[in-house]
Protein backbone atom coordinates (compact mmCIF):
# COMPACT_ATOMS: atom_id res chain seq x y z
CA UNK A 1 0.00 0.00 0.00
CA UNK A 2 1.58 2.74 -1.00
CA UNK A 3 0.39 6.29 0.95
CA UNK A 4 0.85 10.11 -0.52
CA UNK A 5 3.86 10.60 2.11
CA UNK A 6 5.51 7.29 0.18
CA UNK A 7 4.70 8.94 -3.27
CA UNK A 8 6.87 11.99 -1.86
CA UNK A 9 9.87 10.50 -0.20
CA UNK A 10 10.19 8.62 -3.66
CA UNK A 11 9.88 11.13 -5.87
CA UNK A 12 11.62 14.03 -3.42
CA UNK A 13 15.14 12.91 -4.32
CA UNK A 14 14.62 12.97 -8.05
CA UNK A 15 13.08 16.09 -7.98
CA UNK A 16 15.92 17.78 -5.92
CA UNK A 17 18.56 16.28 -8.47
CA UNK A 18 16.63 16.93 -11.78
CA UNK A 19 18.23 20.49 -12.07
CA UNK A 20 21.68 19.14 -11.57
CA UNK A 21 21.30 16.09 -13.28
CA UNK A 22 19.84 18.15 -16.46
CA UNK A 23 22.70 20.42 -16.30
CA UNK A 24 25.24 17.63 -16.53
CA UNK A 25 23.52 15.67 -18.89
CA UNK A 26 22.90 18.57 -21.39
CA UNK A 27 26.15 20.41 -20.73
CA UNK A 28 28.69 17.70 -19.53
CA UNK A 29 27.76 14.42 -21.32
CA UNK A 30 26.75 15.90 -24.88
CA UNK A 31 29.84 17.88 -25.30
CA UNK A 32 32.18 14.48 -24.46
CA UNK A 33 30.16 12.84 -26.66
CA UNK A 34 30.66 15.58 -29.60
CA UNK A 35 34.45 15.61 -28.94
CA UNK A 36 34.34 11.89 -29.77
CA UNK A 37 32.30 12.05 -32.56
CA UNK A 38 34.54 14.75 -33.91
CA UNK A 39 37.79 12.45 -33.72
CA UNK A 40 36.27 10.96 -36.64
CA UNK A 41 35.30 13.96 -38.39
CA UNK A 42 37.92 14.83 -41.35
CA UNK A 43 39.72 18.13 -41.96
CA UNK A 44 41.30 20.23 -44.40
CA UNK A 45 43.34 23.32 -44.70
CA UNK A 46 41.04 24.96 -47.11
CA UNK A 47 37.81 22.75 -46.71
CA UNK A 48 37.72 22.75 -42.82
CA UNK A 49 36.06 20.73 -40.44
CA UNK A 50 34.02 17.67 -42.97
CA UNK A 51 31.43 15.98 -40.30
CA UNK A 52 32.26 12.50 -42.18
CA UNK A 53 32.71 9.11 -40.50
CA UNK A 54 36.72 8.05 -41.26
CA UNK A 55 39.86 6.65 -39.33
CA UNK A 56 41.91 9.15 -40.85
CA UNK A 57 43.00 11.08 -37.26
CA UNK A 58 42.94 8.04 -35.23
CA UNK A 59 45.41 6.10 -38.07
CA UNK A 60 47.58 8.82 -37.95
CA UNK A 61 48.11 8.74 -34.64
CA UNK A 62 48.63 4.93 -34.66
CA UNK A 63 51.35 5.19 -37.39
CA UNK A 64 53.19 8.51 -37.11
CA UNK A 65 56.04 8.26 -34.29
CA UNK A 66 55.87 11.30 -33.39
CA UNK A 67 52.41 10.68 -31.67
CA UNK A 68 53.72 7.64 -30.08
CA UNK A 69 57.20 9.69 -29.21
CA UNK A 70 54.52 12.35 -27.83
CA UNK A 71 52.54 10.04 -25.60
CA UNK A 72 55.61 8.36 -24.34
CA UNK A 73 56.95 11.52 -23.10
CA UNK A 74 53.79 12.51 -21.64
CA UNK A 75 53.39 9.25 -19.34
CA UNK A 76 57.29 8.81 -18.90
CA UNK A 77 57.46 12.51 -17.56
CA UNK A 78 53.89 11.44 -15.12
CA UNK A 79 55.96 8.32 -14.24
CA UNK A 80 58.66 10.15 -12.81
CA UNK A 81 56.56 12.73 -11.31
CA UNK A 82 54.48 10.22 -9.51
CA UNK A 83 57.82 8.46 -7.94
CA UNK A 84 59.39 11.83 -7.25
CA UNK A 85 55.93 12.55 -5.16
CA UNK A 86 56.03 9.44 -3.38
CA UNK A 87 60.19 8.99 -2.70
CA UNK A 88 60.13 12.37 -0.96
CA UNK A 89 56.28 12.83 0.30
CA UNK A 90 55.69 9.57 2.01
CA UNK A 91 58.99 10.57 4.33
CA UNK A 92 57.59 14.00 5.00
CA UNK A 93 54.28 13.06 5.99
CA UNK A 94 55.68 10.71 8.38
CA UNK A 95 57.75 12.98 9.70
CA UNK A 96 54.80 15.86 9.86
CA UNK A 97 52.76 13.28 11.90
CA UNK A 98 55.39 13.13 14.53
CA UNK A 99 55.35 16.63 15.20
CA UNK A 100 53.77 17.90 17.61
CA UNK A 101 50.13 19.59 17.34
CA UNK A 102 51.28 23.82 16.72
CA UNK A 103 54.12 22.80 14.61
CA UNK A 104 52.24 19.81 12.81
CA UNK A 105 49.43 22.12 12.03
CA UNK A 106 51.53 25.11 11.05
CA UNK A 107 53.69 22.88 8.45
CA UNK A 108 50.31 21.39 7.26
CA UNK A 109 49.08 24.31 6.17
CA UNK A 110 52.60 25.26 4.36
CA UNK A 111 52.45 22.23 2.32
CA UNK A 112 49.28 22.26 1.43
CA UNK A 113 48.71 25.67 1.11
CA UNK A 114 50.12 26.14 -2.43
CA UNK A 115 47.58 23.50 -3.43
CA UNK A 116 44.98 26.20 -3.54
CA UNK A 117 47.93 28.89 -4.77
CA UNK A 118 47.09 29.63 -8.96
CA UNK A 119 49.94 26.86 -10.81
CA UNK A 120 50.56 29.79 -13.43
CA UNK A 121 52.08 31.85 -10.37
CA UNK A 122 53.61 28.63 -8.80
CA UNK A 123 55.18 27.16 -11.94
CA UNK A 124 56.57 30.81 -12.65
CA UNK A 125 58.39 30.73 -9.72
CA UNK A 126 60.05 27.56 -10.89
CA UNK A 127 60.51 29.68 -14.04
CA UNK A 128 62.40 32.20 -12.14
CA UNK A 129 64.64 29.81 -10.03
CA UNK A 130 65.56 28.00 -13.17
CA UNK A 131 66.15 30.46 -15.27
CA UNK A 132 68.77 29.92 -17.82
CA UNK A 133 72.25 28.80 -17.49
CA UNK A 134 72.64 30.94 -14.41
CA UNK A 135 69.16 30.48 -12.54
CA UNK A 136 69.23 30.34 -8.67
CA UNK A 137 69.44 26.72 -9.01
CA UNK A 138 72.41 26.19 -10.58
CA UNK A 139 74.48 29.00 -8.72
CA UNK A 140 73.65 27.29 -5.47
CA UNK A 141 73.94 23.99 -6.52
CA UNK A 142 77.84 25.11 -8.14
CA UNK A 143 78.69 26.67 -4.70
CA UNK A 144 77.45 24.19 -3.24
CA UNK A 145 80.29 22.04 -5.19
CA UNK A 146 77.46 19.58 -6.32
CA UNK A 147 77.82 20.06 -9.97
CA UNK A 148 80.77 21.22 -11.84
CA UNK A 149 78.28 22.68 -14.80
CA UNK A 150 74.97 24.25 -15.13
CA UNK A 151 72.22 21.74 -15.45
CA UNK A 152 69.87 22.69 -18.29
CA UNK A 153 66.54 22.89 -16.35
CA UNK A 154 64.30 25.16 -18.99
CA UNK A 155 63.13 23.50 -21.69
CA UNK A 156 64.03 20.40 -20.90
CA UNK A 157 62.10 17.16 -19.44
CA UNK A 158 64.11 17.25 -15.83
CA UNK A 159 62.17 20.90 -15.58
CA UNK A 160 59.06 19.77 -16.14
CA UNK A 161 59.63 16.08 -13.88
CA UNK A 162 60.87 18.91 -10.64
CA UNK A 163 58.26 21.63 -11.42
CA UNK A 164 54.94 19.10 -11.73
CA UNK A 165 56.67 17.25 -8.64
CA UNK A 166 56.47 20.73 -6.82
CA UNK A 167 52.44 21.26 -7.86
CA UNK A 168 52.01 17.94 -7.60
CA UNK A 169 53.26 17.14 -3.85
CA UNK A 170 50.54 18.19 -1.32
CA UNK A 171 48.76 15.87 -3.15
CA UNK A 172 50.64 12.75 -2.56
CA UNK A 173 51.64 14.32 1.34
CA UNK A 174 47.63 14.27 1.82
CA UNK A 175 47.18 10.51 1.07
CA UNK A 176 49.93 9.63 2.75
CA UNK A 177 48.70 11.42 5.69
CA UNK A 178 45.50 10.19 5.56
CA UNK A 179 46.50 6.87 5.60
CA UNK A 180 48.77 8.04 8.72
CA UNK A 181 45.92 8.50 11.04
CA UNK A 182 44.84 5.66 10.72
CA UNK A 183 47.89 4.10 11.94
CA UNK A 184 48.04 2.93 15.71
CA UNK A 185 51.10 4.51 17.15
CA UNK A 186 50.95 1.33 20.08
CA UNK A 187 51.91 -1.19 17.06
CA UNK A 188 55.50 1.10 16.17
CA UNK A 189 56.23 1.49 20.27
CA UNK A 190 55.60 -2.96 20.70
CA UNK A 191 58.05 -2.82 18.03
CA UNK A 192 60.53 -0.69 20.14
CA UNK A 193 59.93 -2.94 22.71
CA UNK A 194 60.49 -6.06 20.82
CA UNK A 195 63.86 -4.86 20.07
CA UNK A 196 63.43 -4.00 16.34
CA UNK A 197 65.70 -0.80 15.12
CA UNK A 198 64.58 2.39 13.21
CA UNK A 199 65.05 0.76 9.70
CA UNK A 200 62.93 -2.11 10.66
CA UNK A 201 60.60 -0.43 12.28
CA UNK A 202 59.90 1.75 8.59
CA UNK A 203 60.09 -1.19 6.61
CA UNK A 204 57.92 -4.15 8.86
CA UNK A 205 55.82 -1.76 10.27
CA UNK A 206 54.84 1.79 9.01
CA UNK A 207 55.80 0.89 5.08
CA UNK A 208 53.21 -1.67 4.76
CA UNK A 209 50.24 0.14 6.81
CA UNK A 210 50.85 3.17 4.66
CA UNK A 211 51.32 2.06 1.37
CA UNK A 212 47.69 1.93 0.20
CA UNK A 213 48.17 5.34 0.89
CA UNK A 214 51.23 6.31 -1.00
CA UNK A 215 49.34 4.09 -3.91
CA UNK A 216 46.35 6.30 -4.07
CA UNK A 217 48.26 9.55 -3.97
CA UNK A 218 50.21 8.02 -6.57
CA UNK A 219 46.88 7.29 -8.82
CA UNK A 220 45.92 11.08 -8.64
CA UNK A 221 49.59 12.78 -8.95
CA UNK A 222 49.58 10.05 -12.52
CA UNK A 223 46.74 10.90 -13.88
CA UNK A 224 47.28 14.90 -13.04
CA UNK A 225 51.10 14.95 -14.17
CA UNK A 226 49.51 13.25 -17.49
CA UNK A 227 46.79 16.08 -18.32
CA UNK A 228 48.73 18.92 -16.89
CA UNK A 229 48.70 21.94 -19.30
CA UNK A 230 50.46 25.06 -17.34
CA UNK A 231 53.27 23.43 -16.59
CA UNK A 232 54.44 21.40 -19.56
CA UNK A 233 54.00 24.82 -21.69
CA UNK A 234 55.79 27.02 -19.38
CA UNK A 235 58.65 25.10 -18.66
CA UNK A 236 58.77 22.77 -22.07
CA UNK A 237 58.07 25.65 -24.05
CA UNK A 238 56.73 24.96 -27.78
CA UNK A 239 58.83 22.32 -28.97
CA UNK A 240 58.88 19.59 -25.77
CA UNK A 241 55.10 18.60 -26.15
CA UNK A 242 52.67 16.39 -24.33
CA UNK A 243 49.07 15.41 -25.14
CA UNK A 244 47.65 18.42 -23.25
CA UNK A 245 49.58 20.82 -25.12
CA UNK A 246 50.00 19.09 -28.39
CA UNK A 247 45.96 18.91 -27.94
CA UNK A 248 45.87 23.11 -27.32
CA UNK A 249 48.02 23.58 -30.57
CA UNK A 250 46.03 21.48 -32.63
CA UNK A 251 43.00 23.39 -31.52
CA UNK A 252 43.84 27.16 -31.27
CA UNK A 253 46.94 26.98 -33.53
CA UNK A 254 46.96 24.52 -36.08
CA UNK A 255 42.75 24.12 -36.15
CA UNK A 256 43.41 20.76 -37.12
CA UNK A 257 39.95 19.80 -34.64
CA UNK A 258 39.14 16.67 -35.18
CA UNK A 259 42.83 15.81 -35.00
CA UNK A 260 42.95 17.21 -31.59
CA UNK A 261 39.68 16.14 -30.41
CA UNK A 262 41.34 12.45 -30.73
CA UNK A 263 44.57 13.61 -28.94
CA UNK A 264 42.36 14.26 -26.43
CA UNK A 265 40.05 11.58 -26.37
CA UNK A 266 43.19 8.68 -26.26
CA UNK A 267 44.33 10.64 -23.23
CA UNK A 268 41.07 10.35 -21.48
CA UNK A 269 40.30 6.66 -22.37
CA UNK A 270 43.82 5.81 -21.60
CA UNK A 271 44.18 7.79 -18.26
CA UNK A 272 40.29 6.23 -17.08
CA UNK A 273 41.57 2.70 -18.09
CA UNK A 274 45.14 3.29 -15.56
CA UNK A 275 43.20 4.67 -13.30
CA UNK A 276 40.40 2.34 -12.69
CA UNK A 277 42.68 -0.23 -13.20
CA UNK A 278 45.04 0.33 -10.78
CA UNK A 279 42.43 1.26 -7.99
CA UNK A 280 40.47 -2.18 -8.28
CA UNK A 281 44.35 -3.58 -7.99
CA UNK A 282 45.19 -1.70 -4.90
CA UNK A 283 41.60 -2.20 -3.57
CA UNK A 284 42.00 -6.33 -4.20
CA UNK A 285 45.53 -6.23 -3.15
CA UNK A 286 44.63 -4.11 0.58
CA UNK A 287 41.29 -5.29 0.80
CA UNK A 288 41.79 -5.23 4.25
CA UNK A 289 42.71 -1.96 4.86
CA UNK A 290 39.60 -0.64 2.96
CA UNK A 291 37.12 -2.83 5.11
CA UNK B 1 55.41 8.39 19.99
CA UNK B 2 59.06 8.56 19.16
CA UNK B 3 60.40 12.28 17.85
CA UNK B 4 62.37 13.51 14.77
CA UNK B 5 65.44 12.48 14.57
CA UNK B 6 68.04 14.94 13.10
CA UNK B 7 68.10 13.71 10.15
CA UNK B 8 64.53 13.89 9.95
CA UNK B 9 64.42 17.39 10.62
CA UNK B 10 67.16 18.26 7.73
CA UNK B 11 64.60 16.62 5.40
CA UNK B 12 62.08 18.61 6.37
CA UNK B 13 63.64 21.52 6.66
CA UNK B 14 65.36 20.96 3.01
CA UNK B 15 61.51 19.82 2.59
CA UNK B 16 60.11 22.94 3.08
CA UNK B 17 62.18 25.42 1.69
CA UNK B 18 62.02 23.80 -1.90
CA UNK B 19 58.19 24.20 -0.99
CA UNK B 20 57.83 27.84 0.03
CA UNK B 21 60.86 28.63 -2.58
CA UNK B 22 59.04 28.93 -6.16
CA UNK B 23 56.21 30.98 -4.34
CA UNK B 24 58.32 33.11 -2.27
CA UNK B 25 60.90 33.70 -5.41
CA UNK B 26 57.80 35.21 -7.14
CA UNK B 27 56.84 37.61 -4.52
CA UNK B 28 60.11 38.57 -3.83
CA UNK B 29 61.26 39.91 -7.42
CA UNK B 30 58.19 41.21 -7.51
CA UNK B 31 59.51 44.48 -5.43
CA UNK B 32 62.64 44.71 -7.57
CA UNK B 33 63.38 48.13 -8.02
CA UNK B 34 65.27 47.49 -11.78
CA UNK B 35 63.85 47.08 -14.91
CA UNK B 36 64.61 43.49 -15.30
CA UNK B 37 63.92 40.13 -13.45
CA UNK B 38 66.04 40.23 -10.42
CA UNK B 39 66.05 39.53 -6.54
CA UNK B 40 65.86 42.99 -4.85
CA UNK B 41 68.96 43.39 -3.58
CA UNK B 42 68.90 47.32 -3.02
CA UNK B 43 66.08 48.22 -1.67
CA UNK B 44 62.18 47.34 -1.87
CA UNK B 45 60.37 49.18 -4.90
CA UNK B 46 56.56 48.76 -5.85
CA UNK B 47 57.20 50.14 -9.28
CA UNK B 48 56.33 47.01 -10.47
CA UNK B 49 52.88 47.26 -8.92
CA UNK B 50 52.25 50.87 -9.89
CA UNK B 51 53.32 49.43 -13.52
CA UNK B 52 50.37 47.03 -13.49
CA UNK B 53 47.58 49.99 -13.51
CA UNK B 54 49.23 50.75 -17.03
CA UNK B 55 48.37 47.14 -18.24
CA UNK B 56 44.52 47.51 -18.88
CA UNK B 57 44.54 43.67 -20.24
CA UNK B 58 45.33 42.78 -16.49
CA UNK B 59 42.97 44.97 -14.88
CA UNK B 60 40.21 43.99 -17.48
CA UNK B 61 41.24 39.80 -16.95
CA UNK B 62 41.02 40.34 -13.06
CA UNK B 63 37.65 41.38 -13.11
CA UNK B 64 36.66 38.99 -15.36
CA UNK B 65 38.24 36.42 -13.54
CA UNK B 66 36.66 38.22 -10.18
CA UNK B 67 32.87 38.15 -11.85
CA UNK B 68 33.28 34.59 -13.35
CA UNK B 69 34.75 33.15 -9.61
CA UNK B 70 31.46 34.52 -8.28
CA UNK B 71 28.66 34.40 -10.86
CA UNK B 72 29.51 30.61 -11.24
CA UNK B 73 30.10 29.42 -7.96
CA UNK B 74 27.03 31.06 -6.95
CA UNK B 75 25.56 28.94 -9.77
CA UNK B 76 26.67 26.28 -9.03
CA UNK B 77 25.50 26.49 -5.31
CA UNK B 78 21.95 26.76 -6.92
CA UNK B 79 22.28 23.19 -8.26
CA UNK B 80 24.60 21.25 -5.63
CA UNK B 81 22.49 22.41 -2.61
CA UNK B 82 18.98 20.31 -3.75
CA UNK B 83 21.44 17.68 -4.94
CA UNK B 84 23.26 17.36 -1.83
CA UNK B 85 20.58 17.00 0.26
CA UNK B 86 18.97 14.61 -1.99
CA UNK B 87 22.57 13.09 -1.61
CA UNK B 88 22.76 13.08 1.87
CA UNK B 89 18.76 12.25 3.22
CA UNK B 90 17.35 9.79 0.61
CA UNK B 91 18.57 6.21 -0.12
CA UNK B 92 17.03 6.14 -3.47
CA UNK B 93 17.75 3.66 -6.42
CA UNK B 94 20.56 5.22 -8.80
CA UNK B 95 21.82 7.36 -5.93
CA UNK B 96 25.60 6.10 -6.11
CA UNK B 97 25.91 6.92 -10.26
CA UNK B 98 24.28 10.51 -9.58
CA UNK B 99 26.80 11.37 -6.79
CA UNK B 100 29.75 9.85 -9.52
CA UNK B 101 28.45 11.43 -12.34
CA UNK B 102 28.73 14.89 -10.00
CA UNK B 103 31.80 14.48 -9.25
CA UNK B 104 33.23 13.18 -12.36
CA UNK B 105 34.29 16.47 -13.36
CA UNK B 106 37.43 15.93 -10.73
CA UNK B 107 38.29 12.93 -13.05
CA UNK B 108 37.88 14.26 -16.22
CA UNK B 109 41.32 16.42 -17.33
CA UNK B 110 40.73 19.90 -17.83
CA UNK B 111 42.38 19.92 -20.83
CA UNK B 112 39.71 17.33 -22.62
CA UNK B 113 36.80 19.46 -20.98
CA UNK B 114 38.16 22.59 -22.54
CA UNK B 115 37.53 21.01 -26.11
CA UNK B 116 34.43 19.83 -25.42
CA UNK B 117 32.76 23.21 -24.29
CA UNK B 118 34.73 25.24 -27.12
CA UNK B 119 33.16 22.20 -29.97
CA UNK B 120 30.51 22.84 -27.82
CA UNK B 121 29.65 26.43 -27.65
CA UNK B 122 31.16 27.23 -30.92
CA UNK B 123 28.60 24.67 -32.24
CA UNK B 124 25.63 26.34 -30.22
CA UNK B 125 27.04 29.77 -31.56
CA UNK B 126 28.67 30.81 -27.87
CA UNK B 127 32.02 30.59 -28.90
CA UNK B 128 34.19 33.08 -26.82
CA UNK B 129 31.04 34.46 -24.50
CA UNK B 130 30.99 35.01 -20.97
CA UNK B 131 27.91 33.30 -20.49
CA UNK B 132 30.08 29.81 -22.05
CA UNK B 133 32.90 30.66 -19.56
CA UNK B 134 30.36 30.52 -16.64
CA UNK B 135 28.36 27.89 -17.74
CA UNK B 136 31.78 25.76 -18.60
CA UNK B 137 33.07 27.38 -15.02
CA UNK B 138 29.98 25.93 -13.13
CA UNK B 139 30.52 22.36 -14.27
CA UNK B 140 34.23 21.99 -12.92
CA UNK B 141 33.88 24.41 -9.28
CA UNK B 142 30.26 21.85 -8.69
CA UNK B 143 32.19 19.11 -7.54
CA UNK B 144 33.41 21.16 -5.11
CA UNK B 145 30.59 23.19 -4.04
CA UNK B 146 28.55 19.97 -4.00
CA UNK B 147 31.42 18.10 -1.92
CA UNK B 148 31.46 20.79 1.16
CA UNK B 149 27.22 20.96 1.42
CA UNK B 150 27.10 17.61 1.42
CA UNK B 151 29.41 17.13 4.33
CA UNK B 152 27.41 19.80 6.21
CA UNK B 153 23.73 17.90 5.46
CA UNK B 154 25.13 14.79 6.25
CA UNK B 155 26.23 15.88 9.55
CA UNK B 156 23.30 17.81 10.17
CA UNK B 157 20.95 17.05 13.14
CA UNK B 158 17.87 15.91 11.63
CA UNK B 159 15.74 16.11 14.86
CA UNK B 160 15.82 20.22 14.97
CA UNK B 161 13.68 19.85 11.19
CA UNK B 162 11.61 17.34 12.93
CA UNK B 163 11.04 19.91 15.61
CA UNK B 164 10.18 22.69 12.44
CA UNK B 165 7.54 19.80 10.98
CA UNK B 166 5.97 19.29 14.17
CA UNK B 167 5.34 23.02 14.48
CA UNK B 168 3.71 23.37 11.13
CA UNK B 169 7.00 24.21 8.66
CA UNK B 170 6.66 22.83 5.66
CA UNK B 171 8.70 23.33 2.18
CA UNK B 172 10.50 26.45 1.46
CA UNK B 173 9.89 27.50 5.25
CA UNK B 174 11.74 25.16 6.23
CA UNK B 175 14.52 25.09 3.84
CA UNK B 176 14.94 28.99 4.55
CA UNK B 177 14.31 29.30 8.19
CA UNK B 178 16.03 26.17 9.48
CA UNK B 179 17.38 23.33 7.19
CA UNK B 180 19.53 26.55 5.19
CA UNK B 181 21.07 27.72 8.28
CA UNK B 182 22.18 24.83 9.49
CA UNK B 183 24.38 23.71 6.74
CA UNK B 184 25.11 27.70 6.03
CA UNK B 185 28.90 27.01 7.16
CA UNK B 186 29.35 24.01 4.22
CA UNK B 187 27.78 25.91 1.75
CA UNK B 188 29.69 29.42 2.15
CA UNK B 189 32.84 26.74 2.44
CA UNK B 190 31.91 25.28 -0.78
CA UNK B 191 31.35 28.67 -2.23
CA UNK B 192 34.65 29.70 -1.33
CA UNK B 193 36.83 26.49 -2.29
CA UNK B 194 34.83 26.60 -5.81
CA UNK B 195 35.44 30.09 -6.21
CA UNK B 196 39.10 29.67 -5.42
CA UNK B 197 39.29 26.42 -8.36
CA UNK B 198 37.28 28.54 -11.04
CA UNK B 199 40.09 31.51 -9.98
CA UNK B 200 42.59 29.55 -10.50
CA UNK B 201 41.74 27.87 -13.52
CA UNK B 202 43.99 27.78 -16.55
CA UNK B 203 43.73 24.66 -18.99
CA UNK B 204 40.06 24.52 -19.66
CA UNK B 205 39.61 28.24 -19.69
CA UNK B 206 42.70 28.74 -21.97
CA UNK B 207 40.63 26.65 -24.57
CA UNK B 208 37.35 29.23 -24.08
CA UNK B 209 38.70 32.36 -23.24
CA UNK B 210 38.65 35.25 -26.12
CA UNK B 211 39.91 38.41 -25.91
CA UNK B 212 37.35 40.64 -23.55
CA UNK B 213 36.58 37.55 -21.91
CA UNK B 214 39.90 36.36 -20.74
CA UNK B 215 40.47 35.20 -17.24
CA UNK B 216 43.56 36.43 -15.15
CA UNK B 217 45.29 33.06 -15.29
CA UNK B 218 44.88 33.40 -19.09
CA UNK B 219 46.07 36.24 -19.44
CA UNK B 220 48.91 35.95 -17.24
CA UNK B 221 49.94 32.45 -19.30
CA UNK B 222 49.82 34.38 -23.00
CA UNK B 223 51.88 36.92 -21.22
CA UNK B 224 54.51 33.90 -19.65
CA UNK B 225 54.54 32.68 -23.35
CA UNK B 226 55.97 35.83 -24.75
CA UNK B 227 58.09 37.40 -22.24
CA UNK B 228 58.90 37.12 -18.46
CA UNK B 229 59.64 39.91 -17.03
CA UNK B 230 59.10 41.66 -13.34
CA UNK B 231 55.27 43.08 -14.66
CA UNK B 232 54.07 39.34 -14.41
CA UNK B 233 55.68 38.65 -10.78
CA UNK B 234 54.39 41.55 -9.49
CA UNK B 235 50.57 40.20 -10.73
CA UNK B 236 51.27 36.83 -9.90
CA UNK B 237 51.89 38.20 -6.10
CA UNK B 238 48.33 39.65 -6.11
CA UNK B 239 47.12 36.50 -6.88
CA UNK B 240 49.01 34.68 -4.18
CA UNK B 241 48.09 37.78 -2.20
CA UNK B 242 44.04 37.28 -3.06
CA UNK B 243 44.07 33.54 -2.49
CA UNK B 244 45.88 33.78 0.24
CA UNK B 245 43.06 36.05 1.50
CA UNK B 246 40.40 33.72 0.79
CA UNK B 247 42.57 30.43 2.41
CA UNK B 248 42.55 32.28 6.29
CA UNK B 249 38.75 32.82 5.53
CA UNK B 250 38.59 29.33 4.59
CA UNK B 251 40.15 28.11 7.27
CA UNK B 252 38.53 30.25 9.87
CA UNK B 253 35.01 29.50 9.25
CA UNK B 254 35.35 25.95 8.40
CA UNK B 255 38.95 24.57 9.25
CA UNK B 256 41.71 24.11 6.07
CA UNK B 257 42.34 20.69 7.02
CA UNK B 258 38.85 19.74 6.60
CA UNK B 259 38.73 21.19 3.35
CA UNK B 260 41.46 19.79 1.87
CA UNK B 261 41.03 16.55 3.50
CA UNK B 262 37.99 16.00 0.97
CA UNK B 263 40.17 16.94 -1.85
CA UNK B 264 42.51 13.98 -1.01
CA UNK B 265 40.07 11.37 -2.93
CA UNK B 266 39.66 13.55 -5.83
CA UNK B 267 41.70 10.24 -7.91
CA UNK B 268 38.63 7.87 -5.80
Amino acid sequence: MSTAADDRSVRAPWVLTAPALMLFVGVLLIPLAMTVMLSFHDWGQYKGIEPVFILKNWREIATDPYYAEMFWRTFRIAILTTLLTAVLGAPEAYILNRMSGRWKSIFLLVILGPLLISVVARTLGWALLFGGNNGLVNKLLMSAGLIRFPIPFMFTETGMVIALAHVMMPFMVLSVWAALQRLDPQIENAALSLGAGPITIIRRIIMPQIMPGVLSGAIIVFSLSASAFATPAIIGGRRLKVAATLAYDEFLNTLNWPLGAAVATLLLVALVLIVVGSNALIERRYAEVFR
Amino acid sequence: MRRNGPLALIFHTIFVIVMVAPILVVCLVAFTPEGFLSLPTNGFSLRWFRAIANYPEFIHAFWVSLGLGALSSFVALLFAVPAALAIARYRFRGRDALAALFLSPLMIPHVVLGIAFLRFFTSAGMGGSFAALIIAHVIIVFPFALRLTLAAATGMDLSVEMAAISLGAGGWTLFRRVSLPLILPGVISGWALAFIQSFDDLTMTVFLAAPGTETLPVRMFLYIQDNIDPLVTSVSACVIAITMTALILLDSFYGLDRVLAGKGDTGR
